[in-house]
């Protein structure tokens, strides 16, 4: 990993963060240095190490195309479990049986609705340059992230009280595997916000790392903010198609 | 010519550049040290086994593939020995497999066995992971100009992790009633229960459903092994995703200057490609794999319907689908098919237009035909299931799509003869087996179009023709594509030569035991030959089939004996091959420009080139040579070359440096 030429001055923070450019690589190329993705700052130093240095620039917009294609395998997996829900649902009925939302299903919403929000504010007072205020969000975030988690494992303590399990029926079979692996996947969202909390101090004293920050903050903010759309689509998805 | 190296890094490029092809990456790395932007690590462990350094990660994993092919071939080879004689007594089988072959008879289970672990091993563990992980993780970052990958870490995971699925598919072979593990406590508790007297899972590398689902009760091998089979899949799964990940990023974000992606080599779109293959198809699989781990630990029923009865025992599950599984599967398997075969493709020309002396024929084609491939194939899973009593106009839409796949296909071809055509052709190892590959890849093809069609598959599925096709086409076409590119890329690699000689004696064997294998296999399945039968002694009318059975195994020994000359040949040339120069072959793309052979810790001793040109400039009228660099400038250009400090004009002392080194032709 490079992480050590990069001296971009601070007028770097904004122009690194356009959106990811996946298809804007096929520009022609002039032999110059225009061959890169979108969001470069213009080249000023001439000379060889300038040339080099503005190339490893571009290291922070692969944290945001890592993320996209994580995302794009992910929506995959569960693109397969919703279609095999849906199979399972209208081809083989048998012992098809649903269950009403558990309303704590309600507050777990409310919290990770909440919880995308906060990280949204603190990713935007980042990019102002507000570092406490952006510390503050994501402690917050990193708390409902925990909450969610919690009410879930309510939800699902609350169903086991019912006596519905894993195996019960084919619904709940769904709904604790579905539940279970967003959150597993919502887990690896709170480590994630949890290595920019700690990456934060690092960053806040290295010179010229805040472009990298900032393209970390924005991978693990749009992780963040599909774990929270994922949640609303399986939510209908259980509780509207059954 | 060492005037002109660049003035940060006298000592390393001057010497280095005359000495192309010093001995060690250790001695390499050691030149570059002082300079090294991520300085290169010093000792054996970061060095060779936890290595992030792309080329090593890419040498692990073809170690990884060529130590499981092997493995998948002796498998192979047990097969046809019971296939053509059956109940015959192996005694030094008993030592080895005293569960499987008791007595030294090989016993159906065990047979089964074998063909599950061969398929596992060969599809997951050769082709997938040889062309990709192999060459992918070597060359893409170098013919793109990066210093290594978008994510060296996940990279390294990515291996380790691969390595992991292997280890634990291996152990599935011995946890199955096994003196050594078989019945502890972890078996029975946490894996399912070990059976008796066979050797790993009977499901075959497709799991169908109940049979894969049922855990101990449905089979021998189906307990604890099955579990572990199932586990190294979702494994794979990871390792893949990781690596797929990687792939794309380094390729879209890592690209040096001047490297559009039209000036990309067709390896770099055939890997390209595959990642994204890999990536939107993996994730099914895992998701399948997690359905059926529950429906075997945890008593759900995606997969098992009701009333099923083993053993006299009426199961619990109820109104689960086994169509689903397949469904799942096949949505995966269908683009694996092609994660295998691309790399080939690209590799493929690559080296042809390299030996033709001519460019690619139709470059732009090449790239659409690929992606074309890919495309559809995520569109035509259902061929696989046409007699799973599906939908008569379900399967009409998949033929059609399955049948428009030999359009792209057939681009390639056309392609790939174009490139030849009229060629002053070198016919060097590397290029015999591009050009088996193309005949392997129509051969194979071709009765695709005719499996494709649901009638005519109705008749042949489940049968050696189909055996027969995705051997051709998938399996050896495949292999082919990775020989060619081990003889093509060792120079670079290990900085020496691989023989010719040994090569050539390799090449004739192989490509004529393989036509001799599988073209009687498909006028087996014709007659009605059935796959995955342990023995066919029952059946008489298959007995005049036996002087074919006979040919087959024949053709398989002397076959798989020829891959020892490979073998010998790999290890031997390592040591001892002669020393190879930076750019034997003449190529013109970025990894025959590194300043030294095999490639310094940062590929190009920490100063990209820069690109001016496509990748396979041959055969260019009024050029000094039949070849022009991708880092040569254009004449009009010269003056952006000097702009760019030693930048165009070191590498381009390194392209003629190639020629006068060139020993080879």
């Amino acid at each position: 990993m490079v992480t050590t030429v990069s001296t971009k001055p601070a007028g770097g923070v904004s122009t690194g963060t356009k959106n990811v450019h996946i298809g804007g690589t096929g520009r022609r190329a002039t032999g110059g240095n225009g061959s890169r993705g979108g969001g470069q700052p213009p080249n000023g130093g001439g000379g060889d190490g300038g040339r080099e240095r503005a190339f490893r620039d571009a290291a922070p917009q692969q944290y945001r195309i890592g993320m996209w294609l994580a995302l794009s395998a992910i929506l995959m997996m569960f693109a397969a479990l919703s279609s095999a829900y849906v199979f399972r649902s209208t081809r083989t009925q048998q012992g098809w049986q649903a269950f009403s939302v558990p309303s704590m299903l309600w507050v777990s919403t409310a919290l990770i609705l909440a919880s995308s929000a906060t990280v949204e504010v603190a990713r935007r007072a980042l990019r102002r340059g507000a570092s406490e205020v952006y510390r503050r969000w994501l402690v917050l975030s990193l708390a409902l992230g925990f909450g969610f988690l919690v009410a879930q494992l309510l939800a699902w303590r609350g169903l086991v009280g019912q006596g519905i399990y894993l195996a019960t029926n084919p619904h709940s079979s769904f709904f604790y595997l579905l539940t279970g692996l967003h959150a597993l996947h919502l887990f690896g969202g709170i480590v994630g916000l949890c290595y920019l909390m700690l990456r934060g101090r690092r960053d806040a004293t290295a010179s010229g790392a805040a472009g990298k920050q900032l393209a970390r903050v924005d991978a693990v903010g749009l992780y963040w903010h599909f774990m929270d759309g994922l949640w609303v689509y399986l939510f209908a998805l259980l509780f509207l198609w059954r | 010519m060492e005037e002109a190296t660049t003035p940060i890094e006298p000592s390393a490029a001057a010497t280095e550049v005359g000495a192309a092809g010093t001995d060690a990456h250790a001695e390499a790395a050691a030149a570059h040290a002082p300079h090294g932007h991520h300085g290169p690590p010093t000792g054996f462990i970061r060095k060779y086994i936890f290595s992030i350094d792309h080329k090593v990660i890419g040498i692990q994993y073809l170690l990884l593939a060529i130590f499981a092919a092997f493995t998948g071939m002796f498998m192979s080879v047990l097969m046809r020995l019971n296939l053509t004689w059956p109940g015959h007594k192996w005694t030094i089988l008993e030592t080895i497999f005293p569960l499987g072959a008791p007595g030294g008879v090989m016993t159906p289970e065990f047979y089964l066995s074998l063909v599950t672990m061969h398929g596992t091993m060969m599809v997951f563990f050769v082709l997938t992971t040889a062309p990709q992980g192999g060459f992918g993780n070597y060359f893409l970052p170098i013919q793109v100009g990066a210093e290594d990958m978008a994510f060296p870490v996940l990279n390294m995971l990515s291996f380790w992790v691969t390595l992991v699925g292997l280890l634990v598919l291996i152990s599935a072979i011995f946890v199955e009633g096994s003196t050594i593990v078989g019945n502890t406590d972890f078996v029975n508790n946490f894996l399912g229960g070990g059976g008796t007297g066979t050797l790993g899972p009977i499901g075959g590398w497709t799991g169908y459903p109940p049979l894969s689902a049922l855990g101990k009760v449905a089979g021998p091998g189906q307990g604890a092994g099955a579990t572990l089979w199932i586990t190294s899949i979702a494994i794979f799964c990871i390792a893949s995703l990781l690596g797929a990940l990687n792939f794309i990023t380094t390729l879209l974000n890592m690209r040096t200057r001047g490297m559009s992606l039209m000036r990309m080599p067709l390896t770099c779109w055939s890997w390209f490609t595959t990642a994204i293959l890999a990536l939107l198809a993996f994730p099914v699989l895992l998701a399948a794999g997690v359905l059926l781990l529950l429906d075997r630990h945890a008593g759900t029923s995606f997969f098992i319907p009701g009333g099923l009865v083993f053993n006299d025992v009426v199961q619990a599950h109820k109104g689960g689908s086994p169509i689903l599984w397949q469904h799942l599967f096949w949505f995966f398997g269908h683009p694996e098919v092609y994660i295998a075969i691309l790399p080939g493709m690209g590799a493929t020309s690559h080296i042809l237009s390299t030996f033709a002396r001519k460019p690619v024929f139709g470059y732009r084609a090449m790239v659409f035909a690929m992606f074309a491939i890919g495309l559809l194939g995520f569109f035509v899973w259902g061929h696989h299931m046409f007699i799973s009593g599906m939908d008569p106009r379900t399967s009409i839409a998949f033929s059609v799509l399955t049948l428009s796949i030999g359009v792209p296909s057939a681009i390639k071809t056309f392609n790939w003869l174009g490139t030849l055509w009229g060629a002053k052709i070198r016919f060097t190892v590397p290029m015999m087996f591009a050009i088996g590959f193309v005949s392997l890849f129509v051969a194979g093809g071709i009765t695709g179009l005719v499996l494709g069609q649901t009638s005519l598959d109705l008749f042949i599925h489940d049968g050696y023709f189909v055996l027969a096709h995705f051997h051709l086409v998938m399996g050896v076409a495949a292999i082919f594509g990775m020989f060619a590119g081990v003889y093509f890329w060792f120079p670079k690699m290990f900085g020496r030569m691989m023989s010719e000689r040994l090569g050539q004696l390799h090449f004739w064997p192989t490509f004529i035991g393989v036509y001799c294998i599988f073209v009687p296999m498909h006028i087996m399945g014709i007659v009605g030959m059935p796959r995955r039968y342990a023995s066919f002694q029952e059946y008489d009318f298959l007995r005049p089939l036996d002087p074919l059975v006979l040919l087959v195994t024949i053709a398989a020994i002397v076959t798989a004996a020829a891959q020892f000359i490979f073998l010998f040949n790999f290890i031997w040339s390592i040591f001892k091959g002669k020393r190879a120069s930076g750019n034997p072959w003449e190529a013109t793309t970025l990894e025959w420009v590194t300043p030294t052979t095999p490639p310094p810790h940062d590929n190009f001793g920490g100063h990209l080139p820069t690109v001016y040109r496509g990748p396979y400039e041959f055969a260019v009228p009024d050029a000094p040579e039949d070849y022009v660099m991708q880092t040569t400038p254009d004449a009009g250009e010269g003056n952006v070359a000097a702009a760019g400090a030693g930048q165009g004009s070191g590498q381009g002392v390194q392209g003629s440096s190639g020629n006068g080194h060139n020993g080879q032709h």
